[in-house]
């Protein structure tokens, strides 16, 4: 009957972890996110197929910088998975620790892009490959970028005491998106790093 | 949508007579371009956004969407964007590169004013308002759906906006992209585009069509869910194949991301790649042939009552058959090389825009006009409106195949008197007024009956679906009591008596404590969580005033004013975001209430 799809027992209220709308919003975010990098690749694979000349015009982009910063935005999106279930078993404190960690570790990346960026003999109006490597690359730093800036007011509410084991819906949204800058850092890893060397 | 309209009489005018003055070629290079872009991005799919974003909760059963406040910012900043694009007017900078805004014609060696830019970045600013949009959709079907509805009950329309919602949210980054690039092109010294330095034109045609495919459907759907939900009620009977018809929709979508190409068959790719996006294309013709068969069965079927808001979907069914047929011609690549660039296409996307989307949203206000003010629209008055504008558009709009057929190409500002166009384009600019008299007409009905209607009563039409069980106009909290769905026509069940099951509209849940509604499980609805609704606010206002001045700064090419502006932005979020205990869980959990 029509009654039995009301339930008899009682049902949460507001915002609780994967139940929150907020939550689903994030997922809906990082899908239109993704298809921006997809579209991003399209392009770099688009170019590069109809390229006369050597791809990359200066060889393939060295690994020195890119696979340690590599490790490092792993173990960052691990601080911040370690911290979040620190916070839905209710250790604040676990959360704080996390956050800190990653957002230390997100900065270290930072500035290992950077210098990367200073010590390419190529700049961005140099040529079509110059212009497609700080654009991809350039594009998933804003991304890393809003990700710390999440972490930051992250950390800022946990420390004011607003999370608890029982609401914590914030922190996991702002956890998922800091994994998907982690997933899509792998695949740029591979189509601009890794990539030109199997040819 | 006026604006748009007024420009187009302005470009017919101008094309009335060969050899005309009225405008100089710069100048009309800005309407044609402005037209488009503003039928198209500024009037299509914001008004099926309205419509959805007004009903989907009376639909759907439910308080309100998902994210009130994202709502609000999307409309602001789509506002905002248009606006941008719009200040552009006065100045004489408007875009003038077409809607779809080709390389090299967009460089800045070819076209160096400020024109491509303020079109790059307002459409930039706009796709983030379609976006936010269109993730509330998403979020709010999988939701705030009333218990019971699952997802095989909901009204064809829900589905319609939805399908176009997840299309927005794959194909719009491929036009921000693109839009991007272009932007670092003219004023970064990229080379994306530039087929000098090793960039490939052919990219944006590529980028470009990835999203303007999908997006024509985007602006579809919805305005066929319209059709599909309202046209039943007039022919007193259920959707013939609802299952067909919501299938249809969504293949439709699927199917319209593999077809870009055919835009672009005269751009010199593979014979190969022609043969496979010409195959996709008409392939394309099955899912809608099967809801044009499912229109004219329900009408077949049925037992029509013959009013304006009928007369409008009918109409509709015709013209969509006749925009599809011309679409089918050109989706053939020998055709197409002909008929590319000429007034052929321009006939073909009137009919489908026009006749897809105008006609079903006049028919979707006649229709639900009641529900909105609590007053019926004048009948006699729609009537011979609908008459005026559906001949009207055809003597307009017909005339252009056979132009197009007899080679004049689009986009020019004038002609010469020898080469036999004259007679046809007078006769298309005065079907072009006539069409837009008809539309005078609508507007004067809206706003005498929203004055002096009769007055409506809470279910003028007999219809189905639940926004009809609640006042007109419904309270600002739609339902008192979230009602409980047992079938997809929960109004008609007594009439059609299909089996003992009965939804329910005034008994169910109550939620009286405060702004609250009911959050279900996405495929099956059940209750899984009681949602709190934020209450009003200015912040969305706020962000989208500092996400608005970016894109201002970043046309004056000011990094400064880009980075203070996005420090706003972020304050603003940061604000936005902010906790609320109000609006967090609760300790304690609620119980349930019965309510008689």
């Amino acid at each position: 009957m029509i009654e039995s799809i009301v339930p008899n027992h009682a049902l949460p209220v507001g915002s609780k972890g994967h139940l929150a709308s907020g939550w689903w919003g994030m997922l809906a975010l990082i899908f239109t996110e993704g298809a921006l990098f997809a579209y991003l690749f399209f392009s770099y694979f688009y170019l590069a197929l109809h390229s006369i000349s050597q791809w990359p015009p200066s060889g393939p982009p060295h690994l020195g910088i890119a696979i340690p910063g590599t490790v490092i935005l792993l173990l960052a999106s691990v601080a911040v998975w370690w911290g979040e279930r620190g916070i839905t078993r209710g250790h604040p404190r676990r959360m704080i620790v996390g956050l800190v960690l990653a957002i230390l570790l997100g900065l270290v990346f930072l500035g290992m892009q950077g210098v990367e960026w200073h010590g390419e003999p190529f700049k961005l109006n140099s040529g079509v490959y110059s212009s497609l490597y700080f654009t991809i690359t350039g594009i998933h730093m804003i991304h890393v970028i809003v990700g710390l800036l999440m972490m930051a007011v992250l950390l800022l509410w946990t420390a004011l005491g607003y999370f608890s084991g029982g609401r914590h819906a914030a922190a996991s949204i702002g956890a998922i998106y800091w994994h998907f800058v982690t997933f899509i850092w792998l695949i740029v890893f591979s189509v601009i790093y890794l990539v030109p060397r199997l040819g | 949508m006026l604006i748009g309209g007024v420009e187009a009489l302005l470009i017919r005018a101008q094309l009335a007579r060969p050899n005309q003055t009225l405008l100089t070629p710069e100048q009309y290079s800005q309407l044609f371009t402005m037209h488009g872009v503003t039928m198209i991005f500024l009037y299509a799919l914001p008004v099926l956004s309205g419509f959805s974003n007004y009903l989907w909760p009376l639909l759907l059963g439910s308080r309100d969407m998902a994210f009130p406040r994202l709502n609000a910012l999307s409309y602001w900043v789509f506002l905002f964007a248009g606006l941008f694009l719009y200040c552009s007017f006065p100045l004489g900078k408007a875009p003038d590169g077409g809607w779809f805004n080709y390389v090299p014609y967009a460089s800045l060696a070819y076209n160096p004013g400020p024109n491509i830019d303020v079109y790059a970045l307002g459409m930039v600013l706009l796709g983030i308002s379609t976006t936010v949009g269109s993730i509330n959709f998403i979020v709010t079907l999988a939701r705030t759906r009333a218990p019971g509805m699952s997802i095989n009950r909901v009204p064809v329309l829900v589905w319609g906006t939805v399908t176009a919602s997840a299309g927005n949210l794959l194909a719009v980054p491929a036009v921000s992209l693109a839009f991007l690039m272009l932007f670092m092109d003219r004023q970064a010294g990229t080379h994306f585009f530039d087929s000098v330095a090793g960039g490939q034109p052919l990219l944006w045609q590529h980028l470009f069509w990835m999203f303007g495919h999908p997006w024509v459907y985007a602006i579809v759907l919805p305005a066929m869910g319209i059709v599909s939900d309202a046209l039943p009620v007039f022919c007193r009977r259920p959707l013939v194949g609802y299952t067909a018809v919501a299938l249809s929709t969504v293949s439709t979508m699927v199917l319209g991301f593999g077809v870009w190409v055919h835009h672009m068959f005269a751009s010199g790719l593979p014979v190969l790649s022609l043969s496979f996006f010409s195959a996709a294309s008409f392939v394309i013709v099955i899912p809608s042939a099967v809801a044009v068969f499912a229109w004219i069965a329900t009408i077949w079927t049925g037992r029509p009552v013959f009013t304006a808001a009928f007369l409008f979907f009918a109409g509709f069914v015709l013209l969509f058959v006749i925009g599809g047929v011309s679409g089918f011609m050109t989706a053939a690549v020998p055709l197409d090389w002909q008929l590319t660039r000429t007034y052929f296409v321009i006939a073909h996307l009137h009919y489908v825009l026009i006749g897809i989307n105008v006609f079903p949203v006049l028919g979707g206000i006649l229709y639900w006009f009641p529900k909105v003010t609590g007053r019926l629209m004048n009948e006699a008055l729609a009537k011979w409106s609908f008459w005026i504008m559906f001949s009207g558009f055809n003597v307009a709009f017909f005339p252009m195949h056979i132009l197009g057929i007899l080679g004049m190409p689009r986009r020019i500002y004038t002609y010469s008197d020898h080469l036999g166009w004259s007679t046809a384009n007078l006769v298309i600019s005065i079907g072009a007024y006539f069409f837009a008299l008809g539309l005078l007409l609508f507007l004067v009905n809206v706003f005498r009956s929203y004055r002096h209607g009769a007055l409506a009563g809470v279910n003028p039409w007999g219809a189905a679906s639940l926004e009809w069980s609640t006042s007109s106009p419904p309270p600002p909290y739609n339902f008192a009591v979230i009602p409980i769905v047992a079938s997809r026509y929960p109004l008609w069940e007594d009439m059609m008596d299909e089996g003992p099951e009965r939804s329910s509209v005034g008994t169910g849940m109550l939620l009286d404590q405060g702004r609250e509604t009911i959050g279900t499980t996405a495929l099956d609805a059940e209750p899984a969580v009681i949602l709190r609704m934020p209450g009003d606010s200015y912040l969305p206002f706020l962000l989208s005033l500092a996400l608005t001045a970016i894109f201002v700064s970043a046309l004056l090419h000011s990094p400064w004013g880009v980075g203070i502006t996005a420090l706003c932005t972020f304050i603003a979020s940061v604000w936005w975001l902010w906790p609320q205990k109000a609006l967090g869980q609760m300790p304690t959990l609620k119980t349930q209430e019965q309510h008689d």
